[in-house]
């Protein structure tokens, strides 16, 4: 079943594979089609209908408590004719993006995240919670068993787990070339994941996403009541806010290049490959055909 | 390739046009409306599960407190009547408990400071997202509902204040879960002072498990009662009325 296994001892099939025209394999299994999927799909929305909680009060604290006269370390304002961020003291000017922008209608908005970026698109905290607080229930039961699958069914060793030699700085920094100067694996290559693949996908799975869910229960009264450790372990209920908002930042870093890296990989047969399981294989090139 | 390229790029933006006005689409709707309100049910149930009925929320120490607790919502109630409470500290102030129990009270705020008092340093956790930490002095609701005397059809306690948004006067409500939970309490004083008028002066609600908005402040009416519906417009609360805030703001 698993192409790897088939690297392993070359048989026909293998070899079939190898030809220039390039072969159908199973690259991805039905569970982790699912989960992409449904992930696609909760993440954004999780992602836009928090930058509309955010909108409600767009300051971050360190510590157990934080308002307005306390010191934040990232605020988005405005002033009347300027929209800024301000990160560690330093103000940087975001007009027409953050904290001050036009709406659909051409009404200058003085806000802090802008309405394309929000679920609703008008300021609406209770609806933007709504949202927020029932498709997280779909984000955080769908993460525990995609991981006990992925665990059963091999996934997670087989694709996920890097091999030691990969972790080598060599290694890495091989990967990192390569990425940075669009090399594509080809060929049999193409079906595994690379290292700078295996440790993005491990680190949102097992890390962010995680950590995601947990910083955000612990912005719950009820919840640090009930686990009192989850505001001991992020440093208060102000501090599991902004770890929340730049864990939502890195996964939005990761969906951006996840998307470019799609669209350079080769779009039709990547989406087509996490639709039906069925991956072409890159034709090696020329002048290693018939090693 | 290129075209492919172009077709899944204008997919992808198309998608996410359609994912916005779709989003703004659905949440007109009341049914899906109704399927997300569902979840608010399972929160709460959830919530109660892994929570003791009687577990407490962390208490801080005065080190730990903020050094200025924003005051949020009404600062200063703007009817004559409550006004005229203020010069002689109200005095002629009085706490009406009535609705489904054997005793009606009227309680006037040194009855009120008579009774045991509970004095707690929490984190207050506004739904918008900030947060504050204050010391609060008042007597636990369960001695007050007790010495009322609940009705075996009370379900739920109605809070009336005295602020007024538009028609409408603030009030709030929770269960017996919460209103006979120890830090539940009326407050009469904050940081080692009688309450001020923008915090919520004389009385205003603790409950300790929940957001922000449930803290009703200038409390001037506990109603026990056994369902939520006929209460001014049915949601059990001023914003659950009037822009749909959950009921239950355990997160």
């Amino acid at each position: 079943m698993s192409a790897s296994k088939a690297a392993e001892v070359p048989g026909p099939r293998e070899l079939e594979a190898r030809r220039p025209d390039g072969k159908l394999v199973l690259r991805h299994r039905l569970p982790t089609r699912i989960w992409h999927w449904v992930n696609a799909l909760v993440v954004f929305i999780m992602l836009m209908s928090g930058l509309m909680i955010f909108n409600a009060h767009p300051r971050l604290y360190w510590g157990s408590y934080g308002a307005n006269y306390d010191k934040a370390w990232l605020v988005v304002g405005s002033t009347p004719s300027r929209g800024f961020v301000e990160v560690a003291g330093l103000r940087l000017d975001t007009t027409g993006v953050l904290g001050r922008w036009t709406d659909r209608r051409g009404v200058v908005v003085r806000r802090a995240f802008p309405y394309w970026a929000t679920i609703p698109s008008s300021y609406n905290l209770a609806a933007g919670r709504r949202w927020h607080l029932a498709f997280a229930w779909l984000l955080a039961l769908g993460l525990p068993l995609f991981w006990a699958v992925s665990l059963l069914n091999g996934h997670v060793r087989r694709d996920l787990a890097p091999r030691r030699d990969e972790l080598s700085p060599g290694h890495i920094w091989e990967d990192i070339k390569d990425h940075a100067q669009l090399r594509f694996p080809k060929g049999e290559a193409a079906l595994r994941y690379n290292i700078l693949q295996k440790l993005s996908y491990a680190a949102i799975v097992f890390v962010v996403l995680p950590l995601l869910v947990m910083t955000g229960l612990t912005m719950s009264p009820a919840v640090d009541t009930a686990l009192p450790w989850l505001p001991d372990l992020f440093g208060g209920r102000q501090s599991a806010r902004s770890i929340h908002f730049i864990l939502a930042a890195l996964t939005s870093l990761f969906i951006l290049v996840h998307l470019v890296m799609v669209v350079l990989a080769g779009p039709f047969n990547e989406v087509r490959s996490m639709i039906t399981g069925r991956f072409r294989i890159p034709p090696e090139p020329a002048e290693e055909e018939g090693q | 390739m290129i075209s492919r390229r172009r077709f899944i790029g204008s997919l992808g933006i198309g998608a996410g046009g359609l994912l916005l006005s779709g989003c703004d689409r659905l949440n007109r709707s009341e049914t899906f409306r109704g399927v997300l309100r569902s979840s608010e049910g399972l929160t709460m149930r959830a919530q109660r599960l892994i929570m003791d009925r009687n577990a407490l929320a962390r208490e801080f120490s005065e080190s730990d407190l903020s050094p200025v607790f924003r005051s949020n919502g009404t600062s200063m109630p703007g009817s004559p009547a409550f006004q005229a409470l203020i010069p002689n500290g109200f005095a002629d102030w009085r706490l009406v408990v009535d609705g489904l129990v054997q005793r009606p009270l009227s309680l006037s705020l040194a009855q009120l400071r008579a009774m045991p008092t509970r004095t707690q340093i929490t984190r207050h956790d506004c739904v918008e997202g900030w947060s504050a930490i204050g010391k609060w002095h008042g007597v636990p609701l369960g001695l007050v509902l007790d010495s009322a005397g609940l009705r075996d059809r009370a379900r739920y306690i109605v809070f009336h204040c005295a602020d007024y948004f538009g028609d409408f006067p603030y009030y709030e409500s929770i269960d017996l879960i919460d209103a006979f939970h120890p830090q539940t309490i009326l407050a009469w004083g904050m940081n080692n002072r009688l309450l001020d008028v923008p915090h919520g002066a004389p009385l205003r609600l603790r409950v300790e498990r929940q957001l922000g908005y449930k803290h009703a402040k200038y409390v001037m009416r506990v109603e026990a009662v056994d369902s939520l519906a006929g209460v001014y417009r049915g949601k059990g609360g001023f914003w659950e009325d009037s822009t749909d805030y959950a009921w239950y703001a355990g997160i």
